[in-house]
């Protein structure tokens, strides 16, 4: 049975060579390949891996497309579903999601459901979209706030239905966390703004520069002839240790440290006018995908020693398991159940050195995590002269404080009808990170999803 | 969008710029500041408001030629336009009537004094506007703070115009004659910002400062920002730009500030060789 052949591997560039560069480090699957790795489908009856996607993509429907050497049928149909999936396909957690639902990976290795669709979506990017009809106008206008993977998903599925859908968007480019927080080695600004186009081309406006809650709100939004709202705004407060020394130079938060990065370009610096430094030694502080991005973005800026500093285990790191498998490849280094308690500078308030402790796991705390203890005695200095701090985001203050009759949780984060993601105010949703705390890009896209059907169904009624 | 529709040299590499911006006009209110982005490869850097026309659809921002950003930006003529013109962003100032206040603006910073200093006047208050330079060709705006203000005190370092010597002179001087000062609001260059809070705190003058640091996106989002105000980390983009001054650490502000100052120095330098062969 064709089942019995392994998994494919994905080519990929070699991790010496690729930490000293920015270009994308996975590669694709050729075409022979992506035809081989798509013969493995059993092509069940009862597809389990369509439950574990937070949008259903038709799995089956599109991997029996590319074994038939149907490339560009096979990136329709994930279309219907997936707005975004050249890069669904490249940062998705498909491990714990459509994969580890997959049959095959009871006995073997799941079928590799996301290299697939990466496939099938760079195929269809390089050989030609298929236009798409518009359908009749509704007549109904809807705001997005956010073009991050929430807004942009909300805004795609909107104008299918025929709403003119507009986005406004805080930064000078859309994408959110896509353009500033992914760095271009994992998921390539080009591929991103492709896939913004294709939902231009389907009528959706996007306006740049616009702060909502600044220079407008969202009730102003709603009086000046929008029949719905999306608040998509995102998780855009970062989270800072508390210790001594973090106002130090030398220490970024990691949203500044891969904005600068990936948003305004500094690995290109001086050609680009915003500089990064790092020094001789790094540490990022934190085991998520984020941790992994600015620790690889740090050694392809010149750093010699990159160290992750996490509190507990490798077992409990929340970063993908590729992200960790890459970066050690890399040569980042694990400092595990290690946390710092000061970061000491020198006298010009640069970072020279971080005081950590050393832990041991305890009972499993309310997480279900194993409880990191500190183990007494146990400190010491790391030479650094660099700190990233990767410890999650809180919720972005502008929409929410400024958005009177918007109830909030005692997070800060926006309060939703679980199932149709209604917020308080009638025809204003919310959803994505704004309104779960820092998550994924699919889940985003997910929440994006749910709301576009609510609004969609509250419009019929107004 | 975003083009320039009035320059003005106001001094040595001193410009001001009219940039039609209809949305950010008409939101805009005193001490709040904008972000721009001259072109595809600029940093995004922030610049406070000097004055706003909500009917024109305009905003003033004045900007001195101090490295490779703002050098790009002097140089900008009527008619050009900024890739990107963000705002208004930041808190505005609390405007109440306080009674007696003090503008006091060191060198560009007397710009953003300009719509605070108008804006404490349309309230109620008797406004004394103190405005420091090094010397009488670097002063600004002296005209539009005189027709904001009750009385205007001019400070020069060299003495070429007004008092001999800091703003804190000036306010010295205001003092001396009797006057009850009820608030101050003080911006300009950190050293200056830091002399003044330190001159006002043992008189117990509330003063009000309006910090400018590094920001990259200047809506919360990164951090770069921040300060240690009373012992507490503050975002100046989004909790200020305007603090008490009597809380702001403005050594580790000072210091922060020239975190950069190398690779500021570098593109500055590259800009200026590329000029000079170009024989601009």
């Amino acid at each position: 049975m064709a089942s019995k052949a392994p998994r494919h591997e994905m080519p990929c560039q070699d991790a010496v060579a690729r930490a000293k560069n920015f270009n994308e480090v996975a590669l694709g699957y050729p075409q022979e390949i992506a035809v081989e790795e798509a013969k493995r489908c059993i092509q069940c009856k009862k597809p389990k891996c369509v439950e574990g996607c937070p949008v259903g993509v038709e799995i089956p429907q599109f991997i029996k497309q590319i074994a038939e050497g149907n490339f560009l049928e096979a990136a329709q149909v994930i279309k219907r579903k997936n707005s975004l999936p050249a890069i669904c396909g490249r940062v998705c957690p498909q491990e714990t999601q459509c994969e580890a639902q997959c049959i095959l990976g009871v006995k073997g290795e799941p079928v590799a459901i996301g290299r697939l669709e990466r496939f099938a979506a760079d195929y269809e990017m390089a050989h030609g979209t298929t236009k798409f009809t518009k359908p009749a106008p509704t007549g109904k206008k809807v705001a997005i706030i956010g073009a991050g993977p929430a807004g942009l998903t909300c805004a795609a599925e909107l104008a299918r239905e025929g709403h003119a859908v507009t986005v406004f968007e805080a930064l000078h480019v859309a994408g959110g966390v896509l353009m500033y927080g992914i760095p271009e080695f994992r998921l390539p600004k080009a591929i991103v703004q492709k896939e913004i186009n294709s939902l231009k081309d389907m009528g959706v406006e996007i306006l740049v520069n616009q702060v909502v809650g600044k220079v407008t709100s969202v009730h102003e939004l709603l009086e000046n002839g929008y029949d719905a709202v999306f608040i998509g705004t995102g998780a855009g407060l970062p989270y800072f240790m508390n210790i001594p020394g973090e106002n130090l130079n030398g220490v970024y938060s990691a949203n500044e440290f891969l904005t600068r990065s990936n948003l305004m370009k500094a690995y290109n610096f001086p050609q680009y006018a915003t500089p990064i430094k790092v020094g001789e030694q790094v540490a990022v502080l934190g085991g998520g995908n984020v941790a992994m991005d600015a620790a690889r973005t740090a050694l392809r800026l010149g750093a010699k020693d990159v160290y992750i500093v996490y509190r507990r285990s490798m077992k409990e790191m929340p970063a993908r398991v590729e992200e960790v498998h890459h970066a050690q490849e890399e040569g980042i280094q694990f400092k595990i159940l290690t946390n710092p308690i000061r970061i000491n500078g020198d006298e010009n308030g640069n970072v020279k050195s971080m005081t950590c402790l050393k832990y041991e796991l305890g009972e499993p705390d309310a997480s279900g995590r194993r409880r990191p203890i500190p183990i007494e005695g146990s400190e010491f200095d790391l030479p650094v002269q660099t700190v990233v701090v990767a410890i999650g985001q809180g919720p972005n203050p502008l929409v929410t404080t400024t958005t009177e009759g918007l109830a909030l949780k005692k997070s800060g984060n926006i309060l939703v009808d679980e199932k149709t993601l209604a917020t308080s105010i009638p025809g204003v949703y919310a959803g994505g990170d704004i309104v779960t705390g820092a998550a994924t890009v699919i889940l985003a896209m997910g929440a994006g999803k749910t709301a576009a059907a609510s609004i969609n169904e509250y419009l019929k009624t107004k | 969008m975003y083009s320039i529709v009035k320059r003005r040299q106001l001094a040595e590499s001193i410009v001001l710029l009219e940039v039609q911006a209809p949305a950010v006009a008409k939101k805009a209110k005193p001490g709040e500041f904008v972000i721009v982005r001259q072109k595809e490869d600029s940093e995004r850097i922030p610049l406070t408001i000097m004055d706003f026309n909500p009917e024109k659809g305009t905003i003033t921002i004045v900007i001195q030629e101090v490295g490779y950003s703002s050098a790009l930006i002097t140089r900008m003529q009527e008619g050009d336009a900024f890739l990107d013109f963000v705002g208004p962003l930041g808190q505005p100032t609390e405007i109440e009537k306080y009674g007696t206040v003090l503008c006091v603006g060191g060198g560009v910073g007397i710009a953003p004094v300009h719509p605070i200093a108008r804006g404490l006047k349309e309230a109620g208050n008797k406004v004394i506007s103190i405005l420091g330079a090094r010397s009488k060709d670097l002063l600004i705006l002296e005209e539009e703070m005189r027709a904001v203000s009750d009385e205007v005190v001019i400070t020069t370092d060299d003495g070429s115009y007004g008092i001999k010597g800091f703003v804190t002179h000036g306010i010295q001087a205001v003092l001396d004659r009797g006057e009850k000062v009820d608030a101050i609001w003080a911006i300009g260059p950190i050293v200056m910002m830091k002399s003044v809070a330190n001159f006002t705190k043992p008189l117990g003058i509330k003063t009000i400062v309006s910090m400018n640091p590094i920001m990259v996106d200047g809506t919360g989002m990164c951090g770069a920002c921040r300060l240690d105000v009373g012992g507490e980390t503050k975002f100046a983009c989004v909790d200020g730009p305007e603090f008490d001054g009597h809380k702001v650490n403005f050594d580790l502000a000072m210091k922060r500030a020239a975190f950069f100052r190398n690779e500021e120095a570098l593109v500055y330098n590259n800009f200026k060789c590329q000029c000079a062969k170009e024989g601009k």
